[in-house]
């Protein structure tokens, strides 16, 4: 993986030196609070509901064991002992003190990482197929791209006071796993006629209040025109969107009042005259970033005992057939490790299970962590010989459920437990519906079902992309839950469609569980997912089911 | 009043020339411009937070501009490298401005040309 240059070392230690004076400056009032804000958001620093949090960067997601472990030790001395993983690719820490923070900064760059544009009006950090360089449907790996995006938006003098945030996410595969329709601007892989690699370009998706689906304004753009590229439309973005209502400040809406054909002329005409102010040195850099996210050397032993172990072992077979995803060594899998163990909350781990992840990488994984965007973490290289021993180690710490992709492998933004926007608990309903479909017995029958909830209507939960999505509103002080239904987040993008009325609070689970049992009973086979069931038959059976087969509290 | 910021630090703001000067406000087009003969170019910033006098200064240089390029306004120290590394020569910032926020803090950023992730990307 990418090891920073002494360029990038010095650019980090010269940020919290400055970060440091911002808040000495801020408490000697050289800096006004509104003047602090987005410095302190453009490092990472958020004011919660209850104290700050900081949100510490996992650039493309990916994450090395010695970083891993210096997250845990953050998180024992200067937070509650455990982080957040977030669907951005980020780690929260919760708890911070505003004078530690300096020190935690410090911690995090000498294993170079940085809470650097994680949150503020300017580009965050910039995101990735969780399976990238492991993947056997991949194209090229997309993370030497991801990481010299982040290069470029780091610090970007044009850039740091955008009308809004700006979310950039690429994939080097066909099957979507990052999302990239509904990002400010999305990054497919594509080969052109020629066999040249390329990206289709997507701008203006987005989830919040509105809600979007991306639009491709160049179906190939040849890889080295990347940078100029995106800073045209940066550039483009930054003169046109409004700044008079923040709630319609985000480039889909730039996009949608202007017109596509309009902002596809301006992005063009900026990047012709952009792109010869590149002088080439980014290419250069782009083939040494490539150097440093070379393949591991792949182990070459039998995987027989994997097989016997995986006939004879119900319990691993069951989390094996949906923990693991086809590596692009037939020798390998990658292992996705459910950070949602029923009834706990999504995304959470503590400083001991971060430990053993790092144990486990080293020891059976190439030394190689990911951060998924569904908040599960990745060990994409692990020889199947391995798996029995990861499995075991694993489900020891209480790592070991066996859930990707199912009914509790749910997404769900903080919500009313910490977030200062919330008008609804998100974490308590996922936890609530793990609990009840695991204790249903349901959760393999059912297969692949993708369940997002967010606490607010700006959708850090991603419900509008959920085969069930749950939106908490405040509803004249009582939490009220909207569910949509038949999202999408891959490849296929779509936005789900509401139901009708929402559910209270105590509710909510019992409507989920009529949607299920409406799915297995109208299903053509065990084999027709959710998602492929609803698209068959459209919501009006589970309209049925939600509001006229069983009891309705709705508001 | 206001004071004038460049790398050497405060300066009163000398009288502008009374020929070859151009203001710009945060909403103006620069291509509508016509750049023949003009020797200062001010940019008017109407709040720290609205970054679009960024994109306006690098825009006047990829026009072309090489004269004075000043940003004018309530712009705070921490945007100085940003100010200077997107094209502008100096600043000009109100006197509260100048007061809270003293020469030294100004001074302090004037080794923009540091640390700077652009100029090594496009070189």
């Amino acid at each position: 993986m990418y090891s920073y240059s002494d360029f990038d070392e010095a650019f980090v230690r010269a940020r919290v030196a400055q970060f440091t004076d911002q808040v000495e400056r801020r408490l000697d009032g050289s800096l006004t609070e509104d003047e602090f804000r987005p410095l302190r958001l453009m490092n990472g620093l958020y004011l919660q509901l209850h104290a700050y949090m900081l949100r510490v960067a996992i650039p493309y997601g990916t994450i090395s064991p010695r970083q891993m472990r210096q997250l845990a030790l953050i998180a024992d001395t200067w937070d509650k002992g455990y982080g957040h993983f977030t669907t951005r690719q980020n780690i929260q820490f919760n708890w911070p003190k505003l004078p530690d923070v300096p020190a935690i900064l410090t911690a995090l760059a000498d294993v170079e990482m940085h809470a650097i544009q994680t949150s503020g009006n300017c580009v965050r950090n910039v995101t990735a197929d969780h399976f990238a360089g492991a993947a056997a449907d991949e194209i090229e790996d997309p993370r030497p791209y991801a990481e010299l995006l982040r290069q470029w938006s780091t610090d970007h003098p044009e850039f740091q006071f955008l009308p809004r945030k700006f979310k950039i996410a690429i994939t080097g595969a066909p099957n979507d796993r990052a999302v990239t329709k509904a990002h400010d601007i999305g990054l497919r892989m594509v080969k052109n006629a020629a066999g040249e690699v390329g990206f289709e370009v997507i701008v203006g998706g987005g989830l919040g209040r509105t809600p979007m689906v991306g639009m491709v304004v160049r179906d190939f753009l040849p890889v080295e025109d990347l940078l100029p590229y995106v800073e045209a439309v940066l550039s483009v973005y930054n003169v046109l969107g409004r700044r008079d209502n923040k709630y319609k400040a985000r480039i889909k809406i730039t996009l949608h009042e202007t017109g596509k054909a309009e902002i596809t002329r301006m992005v063009e005409e900026r990047f012709a005259e952009l792109k010869p102010l590149f002088g080439g040195n980014d290419q250069k850099l782009l083939a040494d970033i490539r150097e440093a996210f070379a393949l591991p050397a792949f182990r070459d032993a039998p995987t027989a005992a994997y097989d016997a172990f995986y006939k004879a072992d119900p319990v691993f077979r069951a989390w094996a057939d949906t923990n693991l995803a086809q590596h692009r060594n037939d020798q390998y899998a990658i292992v996705t490790v459910s950070i949602k163990a029923h009834g706990q909350t999504p995304g959470d781990a503590t400083s001991d299970q971060m430990r053993l992840l790092a144990d486990l990488a080293e020891t059976y994984g190439h030394a190689d962590l990911r951060i998924s965007h569904e908040q599960n973490v990745i060990l994409p290289h692990v020889h199947k010989s391995d798996l029995p021993a990861v499995h075991a180690a694993l489900v020891k710490a209480g790592l070991g459920t066996a859930n990707v992709g199912l009914i509790s492998d749910i997404i769900a933004c903080p919500g009313m437990d910490y977030c200062a926007l919330a008008t609804a608990r998100a974490i308590p309903v996922a936890q609530e519906i793990a609990t009840r479909f695991n204790d249903l017995k349901l959760e393999h029958d059912i297969g692949p079902l993708k369940i997002k909830i967010s606490g607010c209507i700006n959708a850090c939960g991603h419900h509008h992309v959920g085969h069930i999505g749950i939106l908490g509103l405040d509803r004249a002080g009582v939490e009220n839950y909207q569910i949509t239904l038949g999202g999408d987040g891959s490849e296929d993008a779509t936005i789900g469609e509401k139901t009708g009325p929402g559910f209270a609070y105590d509710q909510v689970v019992p409507a989920i569980e009529r949607i299920v049992l409406a799915y297995l009973d109208l299903r053509q086979s065990p084999e027709e997912t959710f998602l492929q069931a609803y698209r068959r038959v459209g919501v009006g059976p589970f309209k049925t089911a939600l509001y006229e087969a069983g009891e309705r509290d709705a508001a | 009043m206001s004071v004038l910021v460049t790398d050497k630090g405060f300066s009163p703001l000398p009288e502008l020339p009374s020929s070859g000067v151009a203001d710009l406000a945060h909403t103006d087009d620069p291509a509508a411009l016509d750049l023949a003969g003009l020797t200062l170019i001010r940019v008017h910033v109407p709040a720290f937070s609205d970054g679009r006098g960024f994109t306006i200064g690098r825009r006047l240089r990829m026009l072309g501009y090489t004269g004075e390029l000043r940003a004018v306004g309530p712009i705070i120290a921490d945007q100085y490298p940003m100010a200077r590394r997107v094209g502008f020569d100096a600043v000009e910032i109100p006197d509260e401005m100048a007061a809270r926020q003293p020469e030294a803090q100004w001074l302090n950023r004037a080794n923009w040309q540091a640390h700077d992730y652009q100029a090594r990307l496009k070189a």
